[in-house]
């Protein structure tokens, strides 16, 4: 941080020559909506018969387009259908995400699904109940208002009907309406119960729950061997000798794409070794540096560059102000999912079958329609879990190898897993950033202007992130290329690189900058929260610079700023549920080797709104250790609060996780992170006690949770450090070396 | 490919396979066991963990021709869903999951600790499962869970 003062005028005009230098990005174009808007996910999967069905036999069986990537989902929606419908959660069956068979809600991405899916299914639930209920009114010959209804059984004393008894008759083949209102919070049963999730006892007997644990008849298994660096070409490779190993089946090239079959996944394997071994490549060092040097080479890649939002042209009368201003790193990190990518194939009569644990089966399936060369209906993807991905990691990718490969097995489906090495060295990495930041000050401790410049490469380059280019690695290294093209970022107000770059606060005067550098040398695309784990590791860990600078509390500095009254009661609850005592000062509270540290942020400035407040202690050697964050969420209208609780202890084990150990490491060449030897995540005895504190808003719709604490977590371990040592960590991860070298 | 007999979940199985299979490809694909699972094949994250003769092993690592005249367990070997083992019932009470792939080594892990120490100490589970790697951060419910399943044994 460096802190000067300076007349207004001074800021004026720096701010000026930084915006100038910006192309304003024009209007948003306005969607013109042929049909009246419905909610949710039903506006662009309109039909009731596509969400529910109602079985004489005494189901009910809801279908979602999104999927189960270990955040609860599933769980979730089943407990909206049952209290909507007013049937037993037990009687709910889950369809999820297949191109066949379920609504296309794109991505399962974004913590969107309760809002997305969840509203849809409590309108469409609603709407069918009131059809069941008119049914039965005729029937009966009551009025609807006679009637009473309680897991399906509708009565009109002395008589009854079911609505397994109208299913028969009842024509959901029509669109929805949405004027049907869904239920209000008091007359919820399901909804808000902590109901246990669906998926986990098969889970913990050892249950087929994975893409893993799939068999068909006749399976055999895969391999890819991919090349040794992201652009290095085949030059020879001895696929005879690969062929005569036991229990080959096929093996495969097709330009600089590698793959094998084998009877015995052993066989696989050998057969991928035999066949890497032999490889040639050519190989040239297009990365980029490591190290600082890295921040230094980003920022001066080229850019498109934006102004994301601007609040109130710089500009005041005279007076004093204070202005600071700080630069912020995060390297390229890992999503690390436990179990490698893996995915079932089956090629037979010119149809492709795939089923795969990709977050986004139908745009997945175009662009795979691309890199195979094939129409769309010949592919049909069925989503079946996976290990958590948190992103985009190589579910996609890892479903077109197989697919390409079981052209080669003779109709025989065909199972590929990755090995670690194939998941660390060519997941897509959650890009690495820099974010300057700078702000003034007045007399009276307001922030009067406020700027926070990003840069970074894509942070969603998945299926369908351009439809002028395919986003499925095999494609690309086919020896007729189906290659990608530039992704967008998405605009404002969820944002990309910038998601969470535009402050909640109520800063008079904001001037928000992306350089967005699409050029990417090391392979990015979404890794949980985007952006927002950078963009408020920044703006957070500043606003406690700027506190200090104002000798303020953090906690009361931040709510001299925050007029949200949904944000204040957030960072109030924290406060108190943490015992946070104020603190007017960097290292006064803190010994040296123990501090405490504050953050907040609403996820996209849509979802949760999230305080962490964390406690670390630093020994001499620089070791941080997290030994407690204590956090409270409004998720709004609180569907399952165990799983709200579990996603945000969940987000801020890993993002302390990202924070205190991760960095994916390269030389010039090849991504050197191959294993967890070269990857340390944390394991149990670095974990912090955490506790969690739900304020319920039953009257508000759902917000999703997923991603709303991890950048409240990296900004209070920050701000823990700052307080425990006097100085000011800003280039992530938080390494033993570098704390170390910060103090000394 | 030479013939193998092992002793799996109390049955005994043959395989034919190659000397070095690893014993997680025979479990998972020749006997169709779900239990453990590929995470790295190097022993690194603990995904693949079975008991061989009541101790924790890394499956992925083990040669199939070490085997001869041991007892392999797996977690399908602790109990059911209709009769769950108490690690397997904490685990749900608990919901010590987020995805639930490293469950199967946690569990197992945990069985071996619980083995030797029915009672141990929340730093003892920690240490216990050190070798296990979760990612969705699940690890303070697992503690709990494993912690509730040492109370219910003993009780």
């Amino acid at each position: 941080m460096t802190t000067t003062t300076l007349s207004r005028r001074k800021f004026l005009k720096q701010g000026g020559i930084i915006v100038a230098s910006f192309t304003l990005a024009g209007p948003a174009a306005i969607a013109q909506q042929a049909r009246a808007p419905l909610p949710g996910g039903l506006n662009n999967n309109r039909m009731l018969d596509g969400w529910i069905r109602i079985n004489a036999n005494g189901r009910v069986t809801i279908h979602t387009g999104k999927c189960e990537i270990g955040q609860g989902i599933l769980t979730a929606l089943a407990q909206i259908a049952a209290d909507e419908l007013d049937v037993a959660y037990e009687r709910i069956d889950m369809v999820s995400a297949d191109t066949a068979r379920t609504p296309n809600e794109g991505m399962t991405a974004g913590s969107l699904s309760v809002e997305g899916s969840g509203t849809a299914l409590r309108f469409a639930c609603a709407e069918v109940r009131g059809m069941l209920l008119a049914a039965a009114a005729q029937k009966l010959n009551v009025t609807v208002d006679k009637l009473t209804v309680s897991d399906g059984a509708i009565s009109a004393s002395p008589t009854r009907l079911t609505y397994w008894d109208l299913a028969k008759d009842l024509n959901l083949k029509r669109e929805a309406t949405a004027t049907a209102k869904p239920k209000p919070a008091s007359q919820h049963k399901v909804i808000g119960k902590s109901v246990p999730r669906r998926d986990f006892p098969a889970k913990v007997t050892g249950g087929a729950a994975f893409v893993q644990d799939m068999r068909l008849p006749g399976m055999v298994f895969g391999r890819v061997v991919r090349p040794p660096s992201y652009r290095a070409q085949l030059v020879s490779v001895d696929e005879a000798a690969a062929k005569a190993l036991p229990g080959v089946v096929a093996v495969m090239r097709d330009g600089n794409f590698l793959a094998v079959a084998a009877a015995r996944e052993e066989q696989a394997i050998k057969a991928a070794q035999a066949l890497r071994a032999s490889a040639k490549w050519n190989e040239s060092p297009d990365l980029p540096p490591g190290g600082a040097a890295l921040y230094e080479h980003l920022k001066k890649m080229p850019s498109r560059d934006s102004v994301i939002k601007t609040v109130t042209p710089v500009g005041a009368s005279g007076g004093k102000v204070t202005s600071i201003e700080a630069e912020y790193t995060r390297p390229f990190q890992s999503h690390g999912s436990i179990g490698p990518s893996c995915a079932v194939a089956q090629f037979k009569d010119g149809k492709y079958t795939v089923w795969t644990h990709s977050q986004g089966v139908f745009p997945l399936r175009n662009d795979l329609a691309k890199a195979l060369k094939t129409p769309i209906a010949n592919i049909t993807c069925t989503h079946v879990e996976g290990s958590g991905c948190y992103g985009h990691n190589g579910a996609d990718d890892v479903t077109c190898d197989a697919a390409l490969l079981a052209r080669a097995t003779g109709g025989n489906p065909v199972k590929l897993q990755w090995m670690r090495e194939d998941e660390f060295g060519w997941e897509p990495f959650g890009s690495a950033m820099v974010i300057k930041m700078q702000a003034h000050l007045d007399e009276s401790g307001q922030i009067v202007n406020w700027q926070h410049e990003t840069w970074s490469h894509p942070h969603s380059t998945r299926p369908m992130s351009n439809p002028a280019g395919s986003f499925v690695l095999g494609g690309w290294h086919l020896a007729s290329p189906v290659p990608p093209a530039v992704p967008n970022n998405s605009p404002q107000p969820s944002g990309a690189a910038d998601r969470n770059a535009v402050p909640l606060y109520d800063f008079p005067r904001q001037n928000i900058l992306l350089h967005y550098i699409t050029d990417m040398p090391v392979r990015t695309s979404a890794l949980r929260t985007l952006g927002a784990y950078a963009n408020v590791f920044a703006l957070e860990s500043f606003i406690d610079e700027t506190a200090l600078a104002a000798g303020a509390d953090p906690v009361e500095f931040r709510l001299r700023h925050m007029k949200n009254p949904r944000a204040r009661a957030v960072i109030e609850l924290a406060a108190q549920k943490s015992n946070w005592k104020p603190n007017t000062g960097i290292g006064k509270s803190g010994n040296g080797s123990s501090g405490r540290g504050f953050a907040f942020a609403q996820y996209k400035n849509l979802a949760a709104y999230c305080a962490v407040v964390a406690d670390v202690t630093v020994d001499r050697n620089g070791n941080v250790k997290v030994t407690r964050a204590v956090s409270v969420v409004d998720a709004g209208l609180a569907v399952n609060p165990d799983g709200i609780i579990n996603q945000i202890e969940g987000g801020i084990i890993q993002s302390a996780s990202w924070t205190l150990k991760e960095q994916v490491k390269f030389d010039r060449q090849r991504i050197t992170t191959r294993s967890w030897a070269d990857y340390p995540i944390f394991t149990f005895n670095d974990v912090p006690d955490v506790e969690v504190h739900i304020i319920n808003m039953p009257n508000e719709r759902p917000l999703g949770v997923g991603e709303g604490s991890q950048g409240p977590t990296v900004a209070a371990i920050a701000n823990a450090i700052a307080n425990a040592t006097g100085k000011r960590p800003r280039d992530l991860p938080f390494t033993a070396d570098k704390i170390r070298t910060l103090m000394a | 490919m030479p013939e193998y007999t092992l002793r799996v979940n109390g049955a005994s199985r043959t395989v034919r396979t190659d000397a070095d299979t690893p014993l997680l490809y025979v479990l998972r694909n020749d006997l169709e066991l779900n239990g453990p699972k590929f995470g790295c094949g190097i022993a690194q994250c603990g995904a693949c963990t079975v008991h061989i003769d009541g101790r924790a092993a890394r499956s992925c690592v083990t040669p199939v021709s070490a085997l001869a005249g041991k007892n392999v367990t797996t977690l399908e070997g602790l109990g059911t869903l209709d009769k769950p083992h108490p690690l397997q019932q904490a685990f749900l009470e608990e919901q010590a999951a987020q995805c639930g792939y490293c469950t199967n080594g946690m569990i197992m892990s945990a069985k071996a600790l619980l083995d030797v120490n029915p009672k141990p100490s929340s730093a003892q589970i920690k240490t216990a499962l050190a070798g296990n790697l979760c990612r969705c951060g699940s690890h303070n419910r697992i503690v709990r869970a494993v912690q509730r399943a040492s109370a219910n044994k003993g009780a």
